[in-house]
């Protein structure tokens, strides 16, 4: 009796790795200027101790990744943003 | 040639508030001394600060807007440090095309913290605009 496809039980979630296609944000929104005084928006580009995540896992395209990160580094300069922590998230 | 900047001054959380209106009128008065037109000027009031600056973990943050010539940004840099009792640091930003525009839109309430009330309506003429 052959098992018929939607009947097999799978292990895990076979659509975990599946990866999904990465697109920036800022160009798929259409924001030209990345505010370095608005910190909880800035929160989505850095990790838990503070620091600013890299392209690969925030899909941001080079243009914006270098305004991401010099307004993380001015909020930093304004104390709006830690320079390291822990348990920022 | 006229430029417009921002900066943003962090003052001592120590002042009384007579201190504190009396410094940040006496930075307007300045900028308007040596001739630079205010755009804008917002007090976000007591802050967290996310680090201690000078072992205080408060302050009060000041920003303004300024269309004013080049020479004037040190100029007013110097009165940061000369009054560095009372401030606790400054930033100053060259503000380019499309900062200008985010400004606006944030002054008239279409993007920023203030947008909540709006959020589907700001959208639309934002993104035709663009």
């Amino acid at each position: 009796m052959a098992a018929q496809k939607k009947d097999i039980k799978f292990l895990t979630n076979p659509n975990i790795g599946r990866n999904r296609k990465k697109y920036c944000r800022f160009k798929k929104m259409g924001i030209k200027y990345v505010d370095y005084k608005d910190p909880e928006f800035l929160l989505k580009f850095v990790n838990e101790q503070g620091k600013i995540l890299p392209r690969r896992i925030t899909g941001n395209s080079l243009k914006f990744q270098r305004k991401v990160s010099q307004a993380v580094k001015r909020a930093r300069h304004l104390s709006l943003l830690p320079y390291l922590t822990d348990g920022l998230k | 040639m006229l430029k417009q900047y921002e900066t943003v001054v962090i003052l001592s959380p120590l002042l009384s508030e007579d201190e504190l209106k009396s410094t940040i009128t006496g930075y307007t008065k300045w900028l308007k001394k040596k001739k630079a037109e205010l755009v804008h000027q917002e007090n976000w009031g007591l802050k967290q600060l996310a680090y201690p600056i000078e072992n205080k973990h408060s302050g009060y943050f000041l920003v303004l807007e300024y269309k004013a010539d080049n020479s004037i940004v040190s100029e007013l840099e110097v009165e940061f440090v000369r009054d560095n009792d009372r401030v606790l640091r400054f930033l100053t930003v060259l503000l380019d095309k499309y900062a200008l525009q985010y400004n606006d839109n944030k002054r008239a309430g279409l993007v920023g913290k203030n947008r909540k009330s709006s959020i589907k309506k700001a959208d639309a003429p934002t993104a035709s605009a663009e």
